[in-house]
């Protein structure tokens, strides 16, 4: 492994701890007794100071803050009080479905963003070319729980094509995977269509062309590699859109997956639950910038962490 | 400042820009949403609020322009109401996080040194945070209505905005004409609201016009996940909630409210596009 690998890994572990912090900063400093949350509307000043008592909530800031990192790294995140399970094991049941949803919605926004890119730059007076980067503009303005509702109307329930709702088999990906990878899709488009651009007048193309090697040759070895690098950093920005459109599109759709439950956790007033979730989130965005991070050195044989 | 004199380069500018029709648009666009937004409790043709059940859930008709909703409320009424509520909570947010960034970009870009960490530190670790999650977080401890919107759309605008500013002064800092500046003996305080500010202006409004676009859609998925500006308070996320039950038989429900979402958004990323070509020194003096 190199130092570079090393020295990113390490910066994770500091972005992890300091995030957790902030989530107890956030948590407990926030307006509003957690107490006086979980015990929830007409419970007695015993039931709140009991609680208060069992969350170790009467004792001082940092005894608490202490014993909050420590249980976090044990996994505790303390009991659902919805579910009446701990937290993680909520978390781990919903952790499968959202991971689905992720992985298709980012498959099927790289598999038909890259080519439709690549052809807009080629050819960049084409019919095909105008339409698509004018469907791109409108996807950008198209928030992705409209067209979620959009599609619903269309597929489910006019056409009844596909169930409106639920979890379960490939097919209830579909309707969820559209409605969040089409954001995407338009800006992978657009980015690989800028980059490949610019690339194909670079000097190594030209030379490449000098030497003999055909048009396909050059756009996906010499031109598309090096294009991923910006289309990568893209989607690396992007990690924060792609998690939070699983929130919105799981409770659309109710599809049983990390975002649902949390929506269902605000609204039962799920304290631990929405504290466990938000770490887990923010733990998937620190994640996808790191794999963005080491992913550059594949990309570009320029780019050596030493 | 700007001189709009006939035959300035501004104007010649603002000429060559209102030519591009995508940019015309967004600007129309942009300005009727504010016009519709300001002049709305006098525009709306009937009271957004009053129920009438014998006429819920008619389509389209000329009494009814966009037609009604399951409460039989005038439909048209309902999404004017709702631009005055979506842009006011979009413009104290991300006004409040103008207020919040440009002094701490400024000065921790001009002067560096510990501020400068701490509160680069603190915007990073907000970055974390994808904004959604935050603002659900937020939302979730301060109780869901209009002033909690607010504080999620500042608190998630705010640290892009800063780290913006912080960069552009890092940049502007370290021109030769700062340095003339220093050199004549202007004080901190005069160099960075006459030399800095005005010149990261240009940057700054046209990145704020794309952290509208964000923050309208944070603020509706808010609104549509229940979270945000409470019913019967229109606002154009909530209004696609109920949508969501009639799909099948009251499309207008979904078409309309979606529709300005839409149409807001494409004018701010518009504008936005023509504003960053307009104040772009590089475009200039392009035919």
């Amino acid at each position: 492994m190199s130092t570079y690998t090393i020295k990113r890994i390490l910066l994770l572990v500091l972005q992890a701890w300091l995030t957790v912090s902030a989530l107890f900063v956030v948590f407990r400093l926030a307006p509003g007794d957690p107490a006086v949350l979980i015990a929830g509307p007409g419970a007695t000043q015993a039931q709140i100071d009991l609680i208060r008592h069992q969350l170790r909530l009467d004792r001082p800031l940092a005894v608490q803050y202490i014993a909050f990192v420590r249980d976090t790294l044990r996994g505790d995140l303390g009991i659902s009080l919805s579910f009446r399970r701990p937290v993680l094991s909520v978390i781990a049941s919903r952790i499968p479905p959202t991971l689905a949803l992720l992985a298709t919605s980012l498959g099927l926004a790289v598999i038909l963003g890259v080519p439709s890119g690549v052809v807009a730059a080629v050819r960049p007076l084409s019919l095909v070319s105008q339409a698509t980067m004018g469907l791109t503009v409108l996807f950008l303005s198209v928030p992705n729980f409209l067209l979620g509702l959009l599609l619903m109307d269309l597929l489910a329930v006019r056409l009844r094509w596909l169930p409106a709702a639920g979890t379960g088999g490939p097919i209830f990906l579909v309707m969820p995977t559209i409605a969040i990878a089409a954001r995407l899709l338009a800006l992978v488009a657009r980015t690989t269509r800028a980059s490949v651009l610019e690339i194909l007048g670079e000097d190594y193309i030209r030379t490449a062309r000098a030497k003999g090697l055909s048009g396909s040759t050059i756009l996906v070895r010499h031109a598309l590699k090096p294009a991923m690098i910006p289309i990568v950093t893209m989607i690396g920005l992007q990690g924060g859109y792609l998690l939070g459109g699983s929130i919105v599109i799981e409770t659309l759709f109710s599809y049983q997956g990390l975002g649902q439950a949390m929506i269902n956790a605000v609204s039962m007033r799920d304290y631990f639950l929405v504290q466990g979730i938000a770490l887990f989130y923010v733990a998937g965005f620190l994640l996808i910038n790191l794999l963005v991070d080491l992913s550059y050195a594949l990309f570009d044989p320029r780019i050596r962490y030493v | 400042m700007l001189s709009l004199t006939r035959g300035s380069v501004m104007y010649r500018q603002f000429r060559r820009i209102a030519r591009v029709p995508a940019a015309g648009l967004g600007g129309v666009l942009v300005a009727g949403f504010l016009m519709v937004g300001l002049l709305a409790p006098w525009v709306v043709p009937l009271d957004p609020f009053v129920q009438d059940l014998s006429t819920a859930l008619h389509p389209p008709s000329p009494s009814h322009w966009f037609g009604t909703d399951e409460l039989g409320r005038d439909l048209l009424s309902r999404v004017i109401l709702a631009a005055r509520v979506d842009l006011t909570v979009v413009a104290l947010g991300i006004g409040s996080a103008i207020l919040l960034a440009t002094p701490l970009g400024l000065i921790a870009g001009y002067f560096r040194g510990l501020a400068d960490r701490l509160v680069t530190a603190a915007s990073d670790l907000m970055l974390t945070f994808p904004s959604l999650v935050l603002a659900i977080v937020l939302v979730s401890l301060l109780g869901s209505g209009i002033s909690s919107v607010v504080i999620a759309v500042a608190l998630t605008t705010a640290p892009p905005l800063y780290r913006l500013i912080r960069s552009l002064v890092l940049q502007i800092a370290s021109l030769d004409y700062v340095e003339a500046a220093r050199a004549l003996g202007a004080t901190h305080f005069r160099i960075i609201t006459r030399h800095i500010f005005p010149n990261l202006l240009g940057r700054t409004v046209v990145y704020t016009t794309l952290l509208g676009s964000h923050a309208i859609l944070s603020v509706t998925a808010l609104g549509f996940l229940g979270l945000g500006v409470q019913p019967p308070t229109p606002e154009w996320g909530n209004m696609l909630v109920s949508a969501r039950t009639y799909l099948g038989t009251a499309p207008w429900l979904t078409v309309f409210p979606g529709l300005m979402i839409i149409l807001f958004i494409l004018g701010l990323n518009l504008f936005g596009d023509a504003l960053r070509d307009l104040l772009d020194p590089k475009l200039l003096w392009r035919p």
